[in-house]
């Protein structure tokens, strides 16, 4: 912060910055026009419950048998000390949640316990108090939007496949799939990183790793806006990275779109050791780090379906799947 | 009609509607565009003064009767001890001051403030009699006079063609010191005024005149005579002539007080009544005086308007009148440019505050009550506590730190820092609350960069808001909020790139 002089933050602010018209040819997606041409437009307001409330979509997902991480309770209003202290009690591993937390905010893992400390992935440890306070500022809202009051959720912790235990560094990773009207079109995987703080969030400095749609393999890799080879903290190459069971993740990403009855939408889904792909969330407002990740601009792809009839439209999920794997490989 | 034609439909409309009725207050009204401009403002006082003899007294005075091309934005009366009335006779409004007995030397004021309105026409009709009556000189010892009037009137006579001329003729032939038909009629009328004698030697040549009373404005004038001017009929209307120079029209700054009629004062039960007049000229900002003259028209547009409330109110409003345009700078900055805020609207907030406080105490006071709240906050976290109850006691703690900066700094002698009461402080509260919480999420830095943020939106939102002319506009014509809500309108239609995304997405071009 010290040693900055204004003609050295003009000259590094114009080179850092690229023509829009540059932007524009790659088909590159802006937040305004996200917001304008495809939230709004294929985002029905009266959907929104179904995803910005977690309960709610995992009462959607077992509707339409989409498999989601296990929920042990929910609490509904603020509860008694001896009613968390009942739930938590037998429990070994666990996941706090905000229902209708925004941006993976307020979440609390807990890996493991040694009698009252509990041990979060980080190696930190918590007391059953700290964990009070935590559900109590769920329920008072402090991490939902507009601080409403909020439910609480325990989930299981998933027992995360061991095949990205070397592409992530303390934390979890996921995978985001855009599904733009029931196709998906562009996906990555985000792997926590030590300068991540073993979160998940690409601009908190997670690796963002683009999927090649057809195969599930890595085909594009990125930290902090600037392409590596391989992961920073474990020094594993992303070219060997390939996701199993990619058709299934993709039909698990693709039926969530008759799930929410969003058109624009992002799925987050991790891999269960025994039960593969589970949808952890869907977001009306995916972000757009995703274009960043693949080295390639959403625009295409998402004008690409748009100009579509209906009944290209009205195909089920498998059609979508193998249209989807056809059309947007990364070799193409 | 998809929205986005609409959008663009409803926008052109209300800027439409904005525009004009911004214009049509500009051009019709008279605000000003620009602030900083003034008009002068004439007050003219008349001053009557008289020896009261002991007994009833009643002083009339004529009163200035509306004309085009001076508008008269207010009158006062000043009269201790009388009793005031204003009486209309024969379409003339007299002052009338009354009193049961008063003796000794007397003043009574009348004060009116006038604005020269450029441009409208001077004449206005008159509904006067055009009845000459010929001036009486069959007198034997009068015919030398009469023969030099008439001889005076039959030059001017021929050297004209119809009224007008010939009273500019006459008013020549009687100005001129070698004329020797002129030199005998002042010779005979020798303690008359030059329009007395023109009257007399007009009503000679049949031609309908009568004299106007008025002053020239000038300023600082005191204790001036009202000067006479002539009216004369050329068979359709009333046209003023200038006696000395004999040419029409009324002169530059000449306010008529009184036209035709009879005497300017009459004064009952007092001698040596006089009436002198004095003149100043105040530059008034242009805007007072299109208030001053439009509510004595009721004009619907400024009638049902901010003007109509209360001073207080109005200054509030003033600032209210602000927030649209710092919420235009938010859009703007967020939509053009991705600025991250800690709360969207905060920063006008805080800007407005900045206005209260000026921006050097308001930046300061606010850093510091957010370092401190933030302490206080860590501490707090510890105590779980509820979230409610957590951001009231933050709340506490705000009101606290306020007025700990108050006492201390006006102890001190900084009396800059007591503007502290202007900052929200519930808004403060919360900004704490979520500064702390992006702390333990995201880490010191990310809360850096969205204090820092706020605070250069709220710095840019100050900066534009304490634009003189962005004040002068906002306030002065509040229909242009209609413009800017179209413009807002328009913005939210932008699917364009931000600048923050052209840094963003540099890596994917290479």
């Amino acid at each position: 912060m010290l040693g900055f002089s204004m003609k050295h933050m003009l000259t590094k602010l114009r080179g850092g910055m690229v023509s829009p018209l540059a932007l524009h040819r790659l088909g590159i997606l802006g937040m305004n026009a996200r917001n304008i041409n495809y939230i709004a437009r294929y985002n029905d307001r009266d959907k929104y419950p179904i995803v910005d409330d977690k309960l709610n979509t995992k009462r959607a997902a077992k509707r339409y048998g989409i498999p989601t991480p296990e929920l042990i309770a929910a609490f509904e209003t603020q509860p008694s000390r001896s009613r968390v202290m009942k739930i938590i009690e037998p429990l070994w591993q666990f996941v706090i949640k905000p229902a209708r937390g925004s941006g993976g905010k307020g979440i609390l893992v807990i890996v493991g316990r040694d009698g009252d400390r509990y041990k979060k992935p980080s190696g930190a440890e918590v007391t059953a108090e700290d964990i009070l306070r935590h559900v109590s500022n769920i329920t008072s809202g402090l991490y939902s939007l507009g601080g409403k009051p909020d439910r609480v959720m325990v989930e299981a912790l998933v027992d995360f496949d061991p095949i990205f235990d070397n592409y992530s560094f303390e934390g979890v990773p996921d995978i985001r799939v855009i599904v733009f009207r029931g196709f998906p079109v562009m996906a990555m995987l985000r792997c926590s990183t030590h300068d991540s703080d073993g979160k998940a969030n690409l601009h908190q400095g997670a690796v963002g790793v683009g999927l090649d749609l057809a195969t599930g393999k890595s085909c594009h890799a990125v930290q902090r806006g600037l392409r590596i080879n391989k992961h920073p903290d474990t020094e594993m190459p992303f070219d060997k990275l390939e996701v199993p069971g990619w058709r299934d993740l993709l039909r698990l990403a693709s039926s969530c779109y008759e799930m929410t009855g969003l058109g624009y939408l992002g799925c987050d889904i991790v891999l269960d050791r025994k039960r593969g792909p589970l949808l952890l969330e869907a977001n009306a407002r995916p972000g757009l780090a995703i274009q960043v990740a693949n080295g390639v601009g959403l625009c295409t792809r998402l004008r690409h379906i748009e100009k579509m009839d209906l009944e290209q439209l009205e195909k089920n999920v498998e059609d979508r799947v193998n249209y989807s794997v056809r059309e947007f490989a990364a070799a193409k | 009609m998809s929205p986005r034609a609409q959008v663009y439909i409803l926008a052109a409309l209300l800027a439409l509607m904005g525009a004009g009725l911004t214009i049509y207050k500009n051009r019709e009204l008279g605000f000003p565009l620009l602030p900083g401009e003034y008009r002068t403002v004439w007050t003219i006082e008349a001053k009557v003064r008289f020896n009261a003899d002991g007994g009833p007294v009643k002083a009339a005075l004529t009163l200035p009767r509306e004309q085009r091309n001076m508008e008269i934005l207010g009158e006062t009366f000043s009269s201790s001890g009388y009793g005031f009335n204003i009486v209309r006779e024969n379409d003339e409004y007299r002052a009338v001051w009354s009193r049961r007995s008063a003796s000794g030397a007397q003043s009574l004021f009348y004060q009116l403030d006038v604005h020269q309105t450029p441009g409208a026409p001077l004449e206005q009709p008159l509904d006067l009699s055009t009845e000459v009556r010929k001036p009486f000189l069959e007198a034997r010892e009068q015919e030398a006079v009469r023969l030099a009037i008439y001889s005076l009137v039959e030059n001017a006579h021929e050297r004209s063609s119809d009224p007008r001329t010939l009273t500019t003729q006459i008013l020549t032939a009687l100005a001129d010191k070698g004329n020797q038909d002129r030199n005998l009629i002042f010779g005979y009328y020798k303690d008359r005024s030059l329009v007395d004698v023109a009257l007399i030697v007009l009503a000679a040549a049949d031609i309908p005149a009568h004299r106007i009373r008025g002053l020239y404005l000038e300023d600082d004038r005191r204790r001036l005579d009202p000067e006479d001017l002539l009216e004369v009929y050329d068979g359709k209307r009333w046209v003023v002539f200038e006696p000395t120079s004999g040419s029409p029209g009324v002169p530059k700054n000449f306010f008529i007080w009184q036209r035709g009629g009879k005497s300017l004062l009459d004064v009952e039960g007092g001698r040596n009544s006089q009436v002198t007049f004095s003149v100043i000229a105040n530059d008034v900002p242009a805007r007072d005086v299109s208030m001053l003259s439009t509510s004595k028209e009721k004009e619907a547009l400024v009638d049902f308007s901010i003007y109509s409330l209360p001073i207080e109110q109005q200054s509030i409003f003033k600032l209210i009148l602000l927030v649209p345009v710092g919420a235009l700078v938010v859009v703007l900055l967020r939509v053009f440019v991705g600025l991250r805020t800690s709360g969207t609207f905060m920063p006008v907030l805080l800007a407005i505050a900045f206005i209260e406080t000026q921006l050097f105490t308001g930046l300061s006071i606010f850093t510091l009550i957010l370092v401190l709240g933030l302490w206080v906050r860590f501490y707090l976290s510890r105590l779980n506590l509820l979230l409610v109850a957590r951001i009231a006691a933050v709340v506490v703690t705000v009101v606290i730190l306020m007025g700990a900066i108050s006492v201390i700094s006006y102890k001190l002698g900084i009396e800059q820092a007591l503007t502290v009461t202007f900052f929200p402080m519930i808004i403060l509260a919360w900004t704490i609350e979520r500064m702390s919480i992006v702390w333990e999420e995201d880490g010191p830095y990310e809360v850096v960069v969205q204090a820092g943020g706020s605070l250069l939106v709220a710095v840019l939102a100050w900066w534009v808001m304490t634009n003189s002319y962005i004040e002068h506009w906002t306030f002065n014509f509040p229909e242009l909020l209609l413009v800017l809500l179209a413009l807002i309108l328009v913005i939210g239609n932008y699917t364009g790139y931000r600048l923050g995304e052209l840094m963003r997405f540099r890596q994917l071009v290479r």
